[in-house]
């Protein structure tokens, strides 16, 4: 069984602040980590790995810095890490992100499952899984939240759901979406700390991948940021003060339209 | 002639407002000049605009200039669960219906299902000037294939201007694919909207960075402009009973409703009856509740007030609360009228799944738990005398 998960490295968000005096993020010293979901990503496709034997191949698109994030995915088990990498891909919106990491799976060759995290915390889209499985045009099942059965040519897993969850049956190969309740995620072994160590991952360019120019970067990418601005930061409000009768009684008044609406 | 950023430094004054402005940390000074960290810069602009001096300037290959004038309309998807339209729905097409208001064209419900005609007079009353239905059995439930196929096939053949759709499950799964297919552009979970009306563009507003910042984006040269919303963020169409809408019923080959996925059952799990996501008020513990046993109180002051019962990471990897019921990172970004948080310290990972509630309470034994500076209103006790006894003011206020 081959697996690949794609991951994305972010910024820390419990680094994140904001500058009191300029209200921009402050991102000196921000350490860059692998986004929260991909933990899981990578957890679920070190398991599948285990139950069949095979490899995990982990992929991700970004600054050569990523190989960092590449590197700790290597300790926890997967086998095998390509960066995707190249000035041209700078700018790119989640069609062109999603674009570029298809030509790279296509490079890849021949795979069973693909697994991704829900979403990324610092774009919060959910928009790249869905669209690599529409470029390579296999089926998907989103929001995962735990395998059920899964054999050589076919899977049974749990889609979370606003109301609870579906159960789905899909051919494989596929691609997975996963969210946090999908497993627990193991430490990384001392033995894929030290392979990690001394392992050098794929590098591959736009045209190691064979992509298109015009569909890379700002320029494949049908979105454009026109504006960026931070919100007025949420300021602390009024703290109640009293006994438990006299509080509860004067936050239900100043609650009152809202509950009764 | 791939896109670029260039710091023309004749022109650059060291002035730094450029590293202020950057929201990606990409650029520092270096001989008090600016210098651009092309691993970081994600070529958004912000410097551009920021730069007083002009020193800086983004080239993008603006390409053939597409004629787009071909598309027209603003397209609700209308999501159904069980032939029940969601009420994400509604909102939309309340937004919708102003968006093509200042576009000068239709608005227009597209509804996949089966047995969907029921469901014509409830999104005529809503405003649709256009019902288009698609009705076969495969589409009964959602299904990422034929649902796909259809709204391509759609799409494709009708043009729309703009496509909207709900910030759910479905919806991003959908719509993800679909503008894929189609080469549109999307951008995900919008919390406004608006139209530049000389451009004929739909301005899309929306958080990142778990609201830290927000971005406007547009989809300058293509069709159509796809945005998925995020729930009680617009206000619902107001009903009116006269309205008619033209239906245009659509059928399509067998081979475009088949999945390659089966669905085989859906659960719903009814501990609470109100969802998340479309509550009004959330009431949400943490790992100050205890225990499980704690979150009985939690969930009696919720029933008291109709609301939705929330939790923080801390309580959900305790076991104390399913994981469905997590608000934060790593579980559902929630924005109600009302939150309270009880025994919820505020970790960085919590507030940004909540802090764009419009009311926020929270009660707490530590006065210097950090939710206390984000709370409209702040009560420093123990949360075992206190919520008993909101829930008994609650329930005589709403003579419950």
């Amino acid at each position: 069984m081959h697996i690949i998960v794609c991951i994305k490295q972010v910024p820390n968000t419990t680094d994140v602040r904001i500058d009191p005096v300029t209200n921009t993020l402050i991102r000196e010293g921000v350490e860059s980590v692998i986004n929260p979901f991909d933990a899981y990503a990578i957890e679920e496709a070190v398991r599948i790995k285990e139950r069949f034997s095979g490899k995990v191949t982990v992929l991700t698109m970004g600054p050569p810095q990523a190989e960092t994030a590449l590197r700790e995915a290597l300790s926890l088990g997967c086998d095998e890490a390509i960066l995707v990498s190249d000035r041209k891909f700078a700018g790119s919106d989640t069609w062109a992100t999603s674009y570029t990491l298809s030509a790279a799976i296509k490079k890849i060759g021949a795979f069973d499952v693909i697994v991704c995290g829900k979403q990324a915390s610092d774009g919060d889209t959910a928009q790249v899984g869905p669209g690599i499985s529409a470029h390579l045009d296999i089926p998907q099942v989103t929001y995962v939240k735990k395998i059920v059965e899964i054999s050589a040519t076919a899977a049974k897993v749990e889609r979370m759901t606003e109301e609870g969850y579906d159960i789905v049956e899909t051919p494989l190969p596929c691609l997975f979406t996963v969210v946090k309740e999908i497993n627990t995620p193991r430490l990384p072994s001392l033995k894929g700390m030290m392979r990690a160590k001394s392992a050098k991952p794929l590098k591959w360019t736009a045209e190691d991948i064979g992509a298109e120019p015009g569909s890379l970067g700002l320029d494949g990418s049908p979105t454009r940021v026109v504006k960026i601005f931070t919100p007025a930061p949420r300021k602390g409000g009024e703290m109640l003060e009293g006994d438990t009768t006299d509080v509860s009684k004067e936050l239900v008044e100043l609650l009152k339209d809202i509950a009764i609406h | 002639m791939p896109a670029s950023i260039i710091i023309f430094l004749e022109k650059c004054t060291g002035c730094t407002l450029c590293v202020k402005a950057c929201p990606f940390g990409a650029i520092h000074m270096a001989n008090k000049k600016a210098v651009i960290d092309m691993g970081k810069c994600t070529l958004c602009g912000a410097c551009v605009e920021a730069c007083k001096f002009k020193a800086i300037e983004l080239k993008k290959d603006a390409g053939a200039k597409r004629d787009l004038s071909g598309y027209k309309d603003v397209w609700v998807f209308c999501e159904q669960k069980k032939g029940v339209i969601q009420s994400i729905s509604f909102e939309l097409l309340g937004e919708g219906k102003k968006l093509a208001g200042k576009l000068g064209v239709k608005l227009c419900a597209v509804i996949l299902g089966s047995g969907m005609d029921s469901k014509i007079a409830e999104l005529s009353e809503r405003g649709a000037d256009i019902i288009y239905i698609v009705d076969h059995p495969a589409l009964k439930s959602y299904q990422d294939d034929p649902y796909t196929e259809v709204l391509v096939k759609l799409a494709e053949e009708y043009k729309p201007e703009i496509i909207l759709c709900g910030a759910t499950t479905i919806g991003r799964s959908l719509v993800s694919r679909v503008a894929v297919k189609i080469g549109a552009g999307l951008t995900a979970d919008c919390t406004g909207l608006d139209i530049d009306e000389k451009e004929r563009l739909l301005l899309q507003t929306r958080p990142a960075f778990g609201g830290n910042i927000m971005a406007t984006i547009i989809t300058p040269n293509h069709r159509p402009q796809m945005a998925t919303v995020r729930h009680k963020v617009m206000k619902e169409a107001e009903i009116d009973k006269s309205r008619k809408a033209e239906v245009i019923r659509k059928n399509y080959p067998e081979d475009v409703m088949k999945s390659r996925t089966r669905l085989l059952d859906v659960i719903e799990e009814i501990e609470e009856t109100v969802n998340l996501a479309e509550a009004d008020i959330i009431v949400s513990g943490g790992r100050g509740v205890g225990g499980p046993e704690g979150f009985a109180m939690i969930k009696e002051l919720a029933r008291a007030l109709n609301a939705a019962v929330g939790a923080s990471r801390a309580a959900v990897d305790s076991d104390w609360m399913p994981y469905s019921h997590q608000v934060g990172q790593t579980g559902k970004t929630v924005c109600p009228k009302l939150y309270i948080a009880c025994g919820i310290s505020g970790q960085i990972q919590h507030l940004i799944g909540m802090q764009s509630s419009d009311v926020i309470v929270a009660i707490n034994k530590d006065p210097d738990a950090p939710i206390f500076k984000i709370a409209t209103y702040g009560i420093v006790g123990d949360i075992f005398e206190l919520v008993p006894a909101l829930t008994k003011e609650f329930q005589r206020l709403l003579n419950k």
